[in-house]
């Protein structure tokens, strides 16, 4: 039921009256109405434009968002009023809808907005009017047109490793540009083509005589070479042939498609020929059958895509076509039999049977008037200018359905095309966008550890290094850290400018802290080498776990023997955070980070020690990890601050 | 609704040779106004339900869409004349508006909201009763007070307004006798909304015997016809009839 007439259901109940008398049965009890509250004025205020509307009009259609109690999510208190954060002028259009029961779609706003916003409120859109209905459902074509274009650009230009063989050739087959080679098979195939062709029309030219005055066409007279080069074309394509029937991942589809079946047809003719035999009878079929190898013309199609979209427009306009073409054949036979019978009275007349004035009246209409047919009688010249002036309208009739069929798909193709160039320079600027914000992540942690590092040193004159971030980022970048956390790995980024100078940090208890976190984090990480375990659960009091390091957080063994890979590379991971990185990305595998450690320690050993009083795992020298000659850690040392090692490193230490 | 609207198309042929109505399906009466509704039909700029209402009174030209726009009398008269509250007819007149903005309702736009509260039957018979029933001036549109009038006996009258009116409805040529023939015109048009699939099947003699049974009850002197006089006395008799003409009391 239209809920445009729910306001006339009171009519429609009081209309049953004609039915009472006349029942046998006695009706059912009415529904009772709980909440006969007077009908009152709601107000939507809409981004700040105030629309008001009585509660009833809304009810119209309880199933969607304004007229359900979802709209309660969306009351304000304070203004009695319902306010919701979306674009007026589309809510206009909505509530027009609940007023008139028309929904209409208006031309100047853009289509995916407007879905967006008929979802929010919970409209379905297959119930706009018919007047902008049409209109819609172009727009949206378009628009999904476009979607699709983009999402086979990022399919094609998705490079999966995981692509096989074949997969890869088919790739290459159809879309050139993958790579080098597919290019190159390309041009060679479409430099066979051409020779093919060429060789087609230059065997029938006439070259020369024989003794005995008869001219020779070039093909009989260098037979041979003729032979090698149709032999060598037939070899390529064929060889093209079977390498795309090998690659093509459905090959029934492959066999069923109108490229292969030229591609069949086109180097046949070849094969037929070199059965059969010299045979008078048959030979003559051979002749007829050499015609298809002009079909390897079609085989540009691939090469060009111009004929493809000619060929599509011919397909499309299919219809038009056999419009055409019916319409054609019904005024030839009309026109043929009344000159036939026009001119049956002239004597020596060429018409001598209508199918005979078949070609009479074709030569006519399509004006081109040879004139190896023409009417004698004057009866016969009246009709036959009927029939030349006819024939221009009924040609000139479809053809620009035609024209215009193959204008739009040119088109399309033509923005296909632009839309794909434009792609490019738009993914570049998200990914400058993207890594602008992961920056601004990296740039926000590293400062923020510094200004917790700077606060309680309490020294001043690094204050200015703080940057003021809004709430919502400092909340994005809080989450990111968590992450972080979780995972035990840790964003990264090339930024020379992200070296950070500190003082040295005295702060025992900070510094604690720090360790801390980071040793949490780096205990999470699960891809701990199968030669450190026993280490680790060699030494229950002191695992690595974070609940019970968090338990022994007291336990202090100044003088521990710190293993020097995994000290180093909790210091690698804490430097990782406040340097600008030379180091490769920490994402990687455990085995690269020890890797690292490893070669950002040998320099370190040589230099002071780096103890924590906290980080006490003291596993063995002897299980450091696997074939590589670890220089035993030396005694703890007091707190130092590293110099730089061929770069900005900072090594944050306590005691 | 809306959907079936979009499946009618222009290129029916069974349209454009005038074989069928689209809105009944029934072989259209070739009245003048049928005939210049067709036409307009044809016009790319009409719709099949938006057709405007054509008055019968307007003496604009052919090709001229309607534009007679009625006003009420005012709301006090109308407070007057019948028994609904001033708010009441605010909204009435409201609902009334939105669906016909020149302020009348002729046949066809009658019979069309009528249908949209029954579409799985054919509910244009009835609804042509009723709309003779509410346009007591018989001049072939209803007006809002025609509308109020009519509401306002069924919803606010007394039980004996409720019996006229019905028998009002009944009396198709208002002769103030209801004969067989007409009651049975009302049966059939009654069953009629309840379209063909019904549980159980509908039967084709099921209308004349109901009308049968109607008029055992009604008629006292057993004369073919029912008079108002013995159609108010049996239905004051029957409980059930009494009883459903008090549902009316709480419709608005």
């Amino acid at each position: 039921m239209a809920a445009g007439v729910a306001a006339w259901l009171p009519f429609a109940r009081a209309a049953a009256i004609g039915w009472m008398p006349v029942a046998n049965c006695p009706m059912p009890l009415a529904p009772a109405d709980k909440n006969k509250r007077q009908d009152e004025l709601i107000i939507l205020n809409v981004s700040g434009r105030r629309f008001q509307t009585w509660r009833t009009t809304l009810e119209r259609y309880p199933d969607t968002l304004l007229g359900s109690t979802e709209k309660e999510f969306f009351f304000n208190e304070d203004t009695k009023e319902y306010f919701f954060d979306r674009d007026p002028e589309v809510f206009r259009c909505v509530l027009n809808f609940y007023r008139t029961g028309k929904l209409h779609y208006p031309r100047y706003e853009c289509i995916s907005a407007y879905d967006d916003e008929l979802a929010f409120y919970g409209i379905l859109p297959e119930i706009i009017g018919d007047c902008c209905y049409e209109e819609y459902k172009d727009r949206k074509r378009e628009n999904a047109e476009r979607l699709m274009d983009d999402n086979d650009s990022e399919n094609n230009q998705e490079s999966l490793p995981s692509l096989s063989f074949r997969q890869t050739m088919w790739r290459a087959f159809e879309n050139p540009h993958t790579s080098t080679l597919a290019l190159v098979f390309y041009y060679v195939t479409g430099f066979f083509i051409a020779v093919s062709v060429i060789t087609n029309v230059v065997e029938t030219v006439p070259c020369g005589t024989v003794p005995g005055n008869k001219e020779l066409p070039c093909g009989e007279r260098y037979a041979v070479a003729f032979f090698c080069l149709d032999t060598a074309c037939v070899m390529i394509f064929t060889v093209e042939y079977l390498l795309r029937l090998f690659a093509a991942p459905s090959r029934y589809r492959f066999i069923r498609s109108v490229m292969s079946i030229i591609d069949v047809v086109a180097i046949m003719p070849y094969y037929i020929g070199l059965v059969m035999t010299n045979n008078e009878d048959v030979s003559g079929a051979f002749v007829t059958l050499r015609v298809f190898r002009v079909f390897r013309i079609f085989k540009f199609s691939r090469h060009s895509q111009g004929l493809r979209i000619l060929g599509y427009t011919l397909k499309s306009c299919a219809s038009e076509l056999g419009f055409l073409l019916f319409s054609l054949t019904m005024a030839i036979i009309i026109f043929a039999t009344v000159m036939f019978y026009a001119e049956k009275g002239s004597s020596a007349s060429k018409f001598t049977s209508i199918p005979a004035s078949f070609w009479y009246t074709i030569v006519t209409m399509t004006t081109l008037g040879y004139g190896d047919m023409v009417p004698k009688t004057i009866a016969g010249k009246i009709f036959g200018s009927i029939c030349s002036l006819s024939g221009v309208l009924v040609i000139a009739l479809p053809v620009p359905v035609i024209v215009s069929n193959f204008s739009r798909i040119y088109h399309q193709n033509q923005r296909a095309d632009k839309r794909r160039a434009q792609k490019k320079a738009r993914l570049a600027r998200i990914r400058v966008a993207k890594t602008g914000s992961s920056n601004a992540y990296l740039h926000s942690k590293r400062n923020g550890l510094l200004n917790e590092a700077l606060e309680l040193t309490g020294s001043p004159e690094d204050e200015h290094l703080t940057k003021t971030t809004s709430l919502i980022e400092s909340q994005h970048h809080h989450l990111l850290h968590c992450l972080e956390k979780t995972t035990g790995l840790s964003y990264l980024v090339d930024d020379p400018l992200l070296s950070v100078r500190t003082s040295t940090i005295k702060n025992h208890e900070f510094i604690d802290e720090q360790m801390f976190e980071q040793n949490c984090m780096e205990s999470s990480m699960q891809n701990y080498p199968s030669t450190r375990s026993p280490s680790l659960s060699s030494h229950p009091g002191l695992t690595t776990s974070c609940c019970s390091r968090r338990s022994k957080k007291t336990t202090h063994l100044p003088n521990s023997n710190l293993p020097a890979t995994r000290l180093r590379s909790m210091q690698e991971l804490s430097t990782i955070h406040i340097q600008g990185s030379e180091q490769p990305s920490l994402t990687t595998s455990r085995s690269s980070l020890n890797l690292k450690a490893d070669d950002g320690l040998r320099p370190n050993c040589k230099g002071s020690q780096i103890t924590t009083a906290i980080i006490s795992i003291p596993t063995p020298p002897a299980l450091t990890p696997e074939g590589e000659s670890r220089p035993p850690p030396s005694s703890p040392g007091s707190t130092t601050n590293i110099p730089p090692i061929g770069s900005n490193i900072v090594k944050v230490s306590a005691l | 609704m809306r959907g079936q609207a979009r499946k009618e198309s222009l290129s029916d042929s069974r349209d454009l040779d005038g074989s069928y109505d689209q809105l009944t399906g029934n072989p259209p009466r070739p009245t003048k106004k049928a005939l210049k509704q067709r036409f307009l039909k044809l016009l790319p700029c009409c719709g099949p339900q938006a057709l405007p209402s054509v008055s019968e009174n307007s003496v604009e030209d052919e090709f001229e869409l309607s534009t007679v726009c009625h006003r009420p009398e005012g709301l006090d008269q109308l407070q007057e004349q019948t028994k609904f509250t001033r708010k009441e007819l605010q909204v009435l007149y409201r609902g009334f508006k939105n669906e016909c903005p020149s302020g009348i309702v002729n046949e066809e736009n009658f019979k069309q909201i009528y249908s949209q509260f029954f579409p799985q039957g054919d509910s244009s018979t009835y609804a042509t009763f009723l709309f003779n029933a509410f346009d007591t001036n018989h001049d072939g549109s209803v007006s809002f007070e025609d509308f109020v009038a009519g509401l306002s006996v069924i919803l606010r009258g007394t039980i004996d307004d409720r019996l006229n009116w019905a028998f009002n409805l009944y009396d198709l040529n208002k002769d103030g006798f209801i004969t067989k023939e007409e009651m049975l015109d009302i049966m059939k048009s009654i069953y009629d909304m309840m379209g063909k699939y019904t549980y159980p099947a509908l039967r084709e003699e099921a209308p004349r015997e109901h009308v049968e049974s109607f008029f055992q009850k009604m008629d006292r002197n057993k004369d073919g016809v029912v008079t108002i006089e013995e159609f108010i006395e049996s239905c004051q008799k029957d409980e059930n009839i009494m009883r459903s003409m008090q549902l009316f009391d709480n419709v608005i």
